[in-house]
């Protein structure tokens, strides 16, 4: 293993980390809600009745999310995020991450931040489980085919 | 006020997967590349997350209600069964792809990347077909006809 120190950003990295961290303490302590993406997007699909509101005014946060960025960040602040994958790729990527957070009840935010904040066993192993299968993949993709 | 605290936790949370640089799918794989050049920023994002989440739940696991007057929505379950495992696996696999998991993607999506449309809409079809194969699958089994 050798580190890319080139890509590394411990700065804007560790400060976004802290803002993952505020927006999940402020959902639970005010909404008492688990800040998940893959939960709070999936309850929609379809949503039940009185249990829809919550989920839409949270992801329209999210979604007016980059418009907001693109205001307050000057504009050679962010650079262009570079997408590697061919269309078809990110076709099967989709689904797999669809059925598979919805399989597993979380993701990357719900099991990886809010759980392992939690000290929750399953979402200690959910996140073990899932980055463990994004190296092997990522191994196999770049180092192996 | 709880409508405003979803939105702006949305808006914040954005703004977090931007900044940490979370919204990168390339960014994303070099932290996957474990055996390759090594990008560890999203350990930094994970720590900085769970060093301000761990207080939040400490404090809102010691409640019954939240600061403002709700309910308290908490998973109770810990059993580590197939769905979780088997899921895990699965949405690991499709995060290590293409490099987008749920939240980068929807973010990315809004600030008009197709590959993130592409990826949502696909996404999202698998939630759906998910969800369909559970209702079939836990269906009461409709009665013989005994004639």
């Amino acid at each position: 293993m050798t580190l890319d120190w080139t890509h590394f950003t411990p700065g804007t990295s560790l400060a976004g980390g802290v803002l993952l961290g505020v927006a999940s303490a402020l959902f639970v302590l005010l909404n008492g809600r688990i800040l998940g993406i893959s939960g709070i997007l999936g309850g929609l699909l379809p949503a039940k009745v009185g249990d829809g509101a919550w989920r839409v005014t949270f992801l329209l946060g999210l979604l007016v999310s980059p418009l907001v960025m693109k205001a307050l960040a000057p504009a050679d602040f962010l650079h262009t995020p570079r997408i590697d994958a061919s269309m078809a790729m990110v076709v099967v990527a989709g689904l797999l991450v669809g059925v598979g957070t919805r399989y597993g009840s979380g993701c990357t935010s719900g099991h990886g931040v809010c759980g392992l904040s939690r000290l929750s066993p399953r979402s200690m192993a959910a996140t073990g489980l899932f980055m463990a299968a994004g190296f092997a993949t990522v191994f196999v993709l770049k180092h192996i085919l | 006020m709880h409508r405003i605290s979803e939105f702006v936790v949305g808006l914040l949370f954005g703004l977090g997967l931007m900044l940490s640089g979370m919204t990168d799918p390339s960014k994303v794989l070099g932290f996957l590349d474990l055996f390759g050049a090594w990008d560890p920023s999203l350990m930094l994002v994970m720590g900085g997350a769970i060093a301000v989440g761990f207080f939040a739940f400490a404090v809102a696991q010691k409640r019954t209600t939240n600061f403002l007057g709700g309910a308290l929505h908490l998973p109770t379950s810990s059993q580590i069964d197939q769905r979780l495992v088997l899921g895990s696996l699965v949405f690991g696999a499709g995060w290590g792809l293409a490099g987008f998991c749920p939240g980068p993607a929807l973010v990315s999506m809004a600030a008009g990347q197709d590959k993130a449309l592409v990826f949502v809409v696909a996404m999202v079809f698998g939630m759906i077909a998910y969800e369909a194969a559970q209702r079939f699958v836990h269906s009461p089994k409709q009665p013989r006809d005994t004639k």
